[in-house]
């Protein structure tokens, strides 16, 4: 085995050790899921209450689905890296693993966690919204995973910047509003689109800005995540 | 020759207060360093820096001039002990030496975990979650956890925190072999914890 062979392994064997440990932790702990379902659940209840039996649009309601996800990611996703700092485990990872593996085994777990709360917020949302239907489910799949995607993308390395601020609940919405602005506008959209009824033809663009989004903020993140953490 | 740790004019400035500038040493294998100092000298500041968690304001450390090129290499030559490290309360005491080997890239062996785990006398306890230690219990998990990949270097700062009398004689025993096999640094107050040392940093007189 080359050496080069040798730290693929390590790095890969370091990588999947974060992302059990996060994935054990949270099993013992429920902190993240726990604060996620009751987020989805009392959010989704409150738009009912306040809809009743009023019709509503499309775009408001594809654009609800997102203010759900977006404040439900919000309390959830940030766990991965206050834990460790309310814990004081940041040290102890630190000293054990290189950033990148850290990076990326926070950002799996994110991704693990993104989808499980997509799912919960998308089957929860279509059974009780009355109105919300989807003529174009391929495309509603892609748009929902795409943007599930960015969004566990940027929600990991923007915990791990307020990770050790004194006002971290209030610095985390306020932080990724603006990174993930062009992410909630073209999910929206595409949301929007899915439920008209458009085609794949239609939502290219869409799918060009999702994807150059997840690549630009991953990349960013990898490359700046060591000077992050490390101080 | 054999390894060695090299730090070159390290300085660190925190908030515009310098801690310390201008601390250079050499140390060998085979031999200890003893970093000493009063409370807020910053002794767990160089710990961190010599161990790589925290980058200098100037100044380098190098291990066998590795530069820093591979990122596991220093993880896999380091092991640290302080108080300021914790280990995961929700995981037994085997969970949290499994993660240290798996994190810094190794395959984890459980026959020579619990090895390690009879060496600070916490085999009988290794299935039981961490929490329910007591602080002198964890302390010996860190010894366990800084141990278990068998670096050669080991750092220790203030090596005899919460430690009854077995698990002071324990460390003793760690001290004395790591001295014998690798480089021993200990940052420590209180001279009483480190028998015998080779080079001696002093931090009371650095600012």
């Amino acid at each position: 085995m080359t050496s080069a062979e040798r730290y693929s392994t390590r790095w890969v064997r370091a990588t999947v050790a974060v992302f059990l440990k996060d994935w054990h932790s949270e099993l013992r702990t429920r902190y993240a899921i726990s604060a996620l379902g009751m987020f989805v659940i009392t959010t989704i209840a409150m738009i009912l209450f306040s809809l009743g039996s009023e019709p509503a649009s499309p775009e408001v309601l594809a654009g609800m689905l997102w203010v759900v996800l977006f404040f439900a990611a919000m309390s959830g996703l940030s766990r991965t890296f206050v834990m460790e700092e309310e814990r004081g485990t940041a040290m102890t990872v630190q000293l054990q693993a290189p950033p990148s593996a850290v990076y990326f085994g926070k950002l799996l777990f994110n991704l693990v966690l993104g989808a499980g709360l997509t799912l919960l917020t998308v089957v929860l949302y279509a059974l009780l919204i009355e109105g919300f239907v989807i003529r174009s489910t391929g495309l509603f799949v892609g748009i929902i995973a795409l943007g599930s995607i960015g969004l566990a993308s940027a929600s990991t390395i923007i915990a791990a910047i307020i990770a050790r601020a004194n006002t971290k609940g209030t610095l985390y919405p306020v932080l990724s509003f603006p990174i993930l602005l062009p992410l909630l506008m073209t999910v929206i959209s595409g949301t929007r689109m899915a439920s008209e009824g458009a085609s794949w033809g239609d939502a290219v663009g869409e799918f060009q800005i999702l994807i150059s989004y997840i690549v630009v903020v991953t990349t960013t993140s990898y490359l700046l995540f060591e000077y992050i953490w490390k101080d | 020759m054999g390894l060695t740790i090299q730090a070159t004019a390290l300085r660190q400035v925190f908030n515009r207060r310098t801690i310390f500038s201008q601390i250079s040493f050499t140390v060998g294998e085979r031999s200890a360093l003893l970093i000493a100092g009063r409370n807020g000298s910053g002794k767990s500041t160089l710990v961190k820096i010599l161990c790589g968690v925290l980058t200098p304001t100037a100044g380098t450390v190098t291990i066998d001039g590795d530069g820093a090129r591979d990122q596991f290499a220093r993880k896999a030559r380091i092991g640290l002990v302080a108080p300021y490290l914790q280990v995961y309360e929700e995981f037994s005491a085997l969970e949290n030496l499994h993660l240290s080997m798996t994190l810094r890239g190794y395959r984890s062996d459980e026959t020579a975990n619990r090895a390690m785990l009879d060496r600070v006398a916490l085999d009988p306890k290794r299935q039981d979650p961490v929490r329910g230690f007591s602080s002198g219990m964890k302390q010996r998990l860190k010894y366990a956890m800084a141990l278990v990949h068998r670096p050669a270097v080991l750092v220790l700062d203030e090596p005899m925190s919460n430690l009854d009398a077995e698990g002071a004689a324990i460390v003793r025993s760690v001290m004395d072999d790591q001295r014998r096999e690798g480089i021993l640094i200990v940052a420590t107050n209180d001279r009483t914890d480190i028998e015998r040392w080779d080079t001696e940093v002093n931090l009371n007189d650095q600012r």
